[in-house]
């Protein structure tokens, strides 16, 4: 198990390339969805006294849209019998706050969940945690969103391939199984980059992967009543951060607006005012 | 709620209830918010992008919208499980219906399916004639419209020209007549006509399906609003309908289309409520955007005065539309209580609870025309410039004062069926009123000692009731039983009984809140407003009754009483209302 955050994800994935999945694993495998749960993106955020934390009164809080498109792609694939996929689980590290939404992730279409009682303080205690249920239960593909509105961290995905010591694809913008094999295409600079790689492999998601989120039907909201949300006491992980305080930003200076016909008056303020020629 | 709490319909004018036993929005569970939101994610990703084409009367891509909602189960909240529907209260059927509310043409093609296009087979159907069509209904494999409206027979239903005769051999209706106004038309497969059969006085109802032969669609009305509904006439020339499909008793029809109508209201009333949420939005945004002089718009008090009031407005007919949804839901589980027929036990209920509905229909609707009229306001010449959507709002909203009855029909209904309650021994209406007459020296409630702040609204409160039940006495003595023909009194004693209604809801559902916990300083601020408002409307409306009636020697002392019973502490409204606009302006959404 490594805390390093350095890219070696890619190498790991080279070596996995056209290695033949065994049949077995494909007709039982197991997806998990990690689920952050973020305020509301009309959220208007507010702080506690003192800059300490944020004030979380009357938050509305939804599923990750990073994660809750995994989660939709994830549904997808499950859906197509010939990919072979067991179950859609999805994984939460939080408190009850979170269960709400947690819900909702069952009545979108998950089979299970699974919650770790934490706050999640950090990506590195999330993905330990992540990590450490993900050891007890085998799962074949893990997805992330590859971000989170809240923090925008955009580290847990690969952290948990990392302590699992398993392949991650970062950036990927869509999964598939072609000939019985995942097969991922990844956004890089000027084009895509196709892979195929076998299981287990972390998949850190991003816009794209799924059209639109699913949303919940009537029958998956009351199915979601009787799905189990299995509860998970954190393992002992000490965070690697600290927050000293929280601070909004700036307001945005208002916009100047230069005649057409004075470019000099131009360079002049992105020399001296914007300093950044 | 228990059962010696819930009051009958209309009995809040001589009673209260204690804010405990209210249904208030911030109480709806997880389920009931996560359904709320399937509603409004549908809406988002299905209705928003296609209303420009929706608005060209593509009937396809609509019937299309319409099929979807079916696929996510929406077409059957308000059936029971064992029909393939989810069986769900009341109270989240106006949820829904709330929610969608906001979806402009969708809204209407989507309500006219799941409500009078789908709830009197539901209701009144036998088991044959719900598993043939409900199911259907309910999945959305069908599309369901109520044909009643015909060219000479508007408000007076009853009127209609439809006719039904027993073929020869006693196995069909041959129904032959014309509808029109009819929504869905263009794309329905089952209708339900009400036509009378042979001579009778009254009507009856038929299930028609529109594939029969000799039913003939006209082509879409071209609207001032919801342009996306299909709105057609419908002919039917000899059709042959099975006996089997007659709905209901024969000369039941015209109950039937009462009672559906009742629930039409109903759910009209939760309707505006999201259409003006979404109005509000709209206009928050927008004034947050457009300068002029240098700033915002939203910080001009000409500006927050509206936005404030869009808000007032629209907080209370909501605080009304869940009171009444769960009195209609505690109703129902008593008439369920011994395993009586579901369907009739919920048109039961529905119809029990005739004078709210009428209130929320009246009041719902024309809170709505005052928050879409403003929000074209505060846009300004964009409002006006048919790009923007406050313009599809402000042309949709026109139809809800004219459908599901007129509210000039529906002003009417809210006093006399209040009042023939009363008679029929619901509620001591007539001996209160009397006895408020004989002392109207002495009727305002005094201030008392160390009032809390919700004391004095709820006296406020009962002086309005107290107003309303003078103008209703000297009203009924006066005319007798020609009082229906004073529909301009009656109509400003149902403006006191809308604004009274609505107060009371609010006052009960803030006091709630704050018994729940919850910061309620600016929701005090919505109250203050509010009743300040009701006040002066009820006020106006009992001067304009009582000047009706009264006598050289009433006149004085009537107006006198008005005055007192009307009376309310002097608050800073405009400060108060600035507050409340300052939230809506932070949000830059409605979150209240």
């Amino acid at each position: 198990m490594s805390p390093c955050f350095l890219p070696v994800q890619n190498k790991q994935v080279k070596e996995t390339i056209n290695k033949q999945v065994e049949p077995s694993i494909i007709n039982s495998m197991k997806i998990l969805v990690c689920i952050s749960v973020v305020p509301d993106t009309t959220t208007k955020i507010k702080l506690t006294e003192g800059n300490a934390s944020i004030d979380i009164a009357g938050i509305q809080w939804v599923i990750n849209p990073w994660d809750e498109l995994s989660l939709t792609r994830a549904l997808e694939l499950k859906d197509d019998a010939s990919n072979g996929i067991n179950s859609v689980t999805v994984i939460h590290v939080g408190t009850t706050v979170s269960e709400p939404v947690i819900r909702k992730a069952l009545a979108i279409g998950a089979d299970d969940a699974i919650r770790v009682d934490a706050e999640p303080v950090d990506a590195y205690f999330t993905a330990a945690q992540i990590a450490e249920v993900v050891k007890k239960e085998n799962f074949d593909i893990i997805l992330c969103g590859i971000e989170s509105s809240d923090f925008n961290g955009s580290t847990v995905g690969g952290m948990i391939a990392e302590f699992l010591e398993i392949p991650s694809v970062s950036a990927v913008s869509d999964i598939r199984f072609v000939e019985g094999k995942p097969a991922l295409v990844r956004e890089i600079d000027g084009g895509r980059e196709n892979i195929t790689v076998s299981v287990p492999f972390a998949a850190i998601v991003q816009k794209g992967i799924a059209k639109e989120p699913k949303i919940a039907a009537m029958r998956g909201i009351m199915m979601a009543r009787t799905k189990p949300i299995k509860l998970y006491q954190p393992s002992a992980v000490e965070p690697l951060t600290e927050v000293v305080m929280y601070e909004k930003p700036a307001p945005k200076a208002a916009c100047k607006f230069v005649d057409a016909d004075a470019p000099r008056q131009l360079i002049t303020l992105l020399q001296n005012e914007a300093k950044i020629i | 709620m228990e059962d010696s709490k819930l009051l009958k319909s209309g009995e809040f004018l001589v009673s209260e209830i204690s804010s405990d036993t209210m249904f208030i929005p911030e109480e709806f569970n997880e389920e009931q918010k996560m359904i709320a939101q399937t509603c409004k994610d549908f809406l988002e990703v299905e209705v928003y992008p296609n209303l420009e084409d929706v608005e060209k009367s593509d009937r396809e891509l609509m019937k299309t919208l319409l099929k979807k909602s079916g696929e996510l189960g929406l077409m059957g909240i308000s059936i029971p499980e064992d029909l393939g529907g989810f069986g769900q209260s009341f109270i989240t059927q106006m949820l829904v219906a709330e929610t969608t509310g906001a979806g402009y043409s969708f809204s209407v093609a989507y309500m006219a399916h799941c409500g009078i296009g789908t709830l009197p087979i539901m209701y009144y159907g036998n088991s044959d004639q719900r598993q043939k069509y409900v199911t259907k209904l309910a999945s959305g494999e069908s599309i369901g419209a109520y044909c009643l409206t015909e060219p000479g027979a508007g408000s007076d239903a009853n009127s209609g020209k439809s006719n039904a005769k027993l073929s020869e051999d006693g196995k069909h209706y041959i129904l032959n007549g014309q509808k029109m106004w009819i929504t869905n038309a263009g794309f329905a497969d089952t209708l339900v006509v009400f036509a009378k059969i042979d001579n009778d006085r009254v009507l009856s109802a038929f299930i028609v399906e529109t594939t029969y032969p000799g039913v003939v669609i006209g082509p879409d009305e071209h609207k001032m609003g919801i342009k996306g509904s299909s709105t057609a006439q419908i002919y039917f020339n000899d059709v042959k309908v099975p006996v089997e499909n007659l709905l209901g008793k024969r000369g039941e029809g015209f109950r039937i289309a009462l009672s559906i109508l009742h629930m039409g209201r109903l759910k009209l009333g939760a309707n505006v409520v999201g259409a003006a949420k979404k109005a509000i939005t709209d206009s928050v945004t927008y004034a947050n955007e457009r300068k002029q002089f240098g700033t915002y718009i939203s910080s001009f008090g000409a500006i927050k005065h509206k936005l404030a009031e869009q808000v007032i407005r629209t907080f209370a007919a909501e605080a009304a539309v869940y009171r009444a949804s769960a009195d209609i839901d505690a109703l129902l589980a008593k008439l369920t209580a011994d395993g009586g027929d579901y369907g009739r036990a919920a048109t039961e209920a529905i119809s029990h609870y005739a004078v709210e509905a009428a209130i929320l229909k009246v009041a719902g609707s024309e809170m709505l025309d005052y928050v879409a009229d403003e929000a074209v306001q505060i846009f300004g010449g964009m409002g006006y410039s048919a790009e923007t959507m406050v313009d599809r709002g402000y042309r949709d909203s026109r139809i809800n004062r004219i459908f599901e009855g007129t509210n000039e029909i529906n002003r009417l209904l809210v006093v006399d069926t209040a009042m023939k309650r009363a008679m029929k021994g619901d509620f001591p209406l007539f001996a209160e009123a009397e006895k408020l007459w004989n002392s109207m020296e002495k009727a305002a409630s005094p201030e008392k000692n160390g009032e809390s702040y919700f004391e004095e609204k709820h006296r406020y409160i009962r002086n309005f009731k107290k107003a309303i039940l003078l103008c209703i006495h000297g009203t009924n003595t006066t005319f007798g039983k020609t009082i229906v023909s004073e529909q301009e009194t009656l109509n400003n004693i149902a403006d006191m009984m809308m604004a009274t209604y609505l107060s009371e809801s609010l006052a009960l559902r803030i006091e709630k809140m704050e018994i729940m916990k919850k910061d309620v300083s600016l929701y005090k601020d919505i109250l203050d407003v509010n009743v300040h408002n009701a006040a002066s409307t009820v006020r106006k409306a009992g001067l304009d009754a009582i000047s009706s009636f009264c006598t050289t020697d009433t006149c004085t002392q009537l107006m006198k009483t008005i005055d007192e019973l009307t009376k309310t502490s002097c608050i800073n409204v405009k400060e108060a209302r600035r507050r409340i606009a300052d939230k809506l302006i932070a949000d830059n959404c409605y979150k209240f």
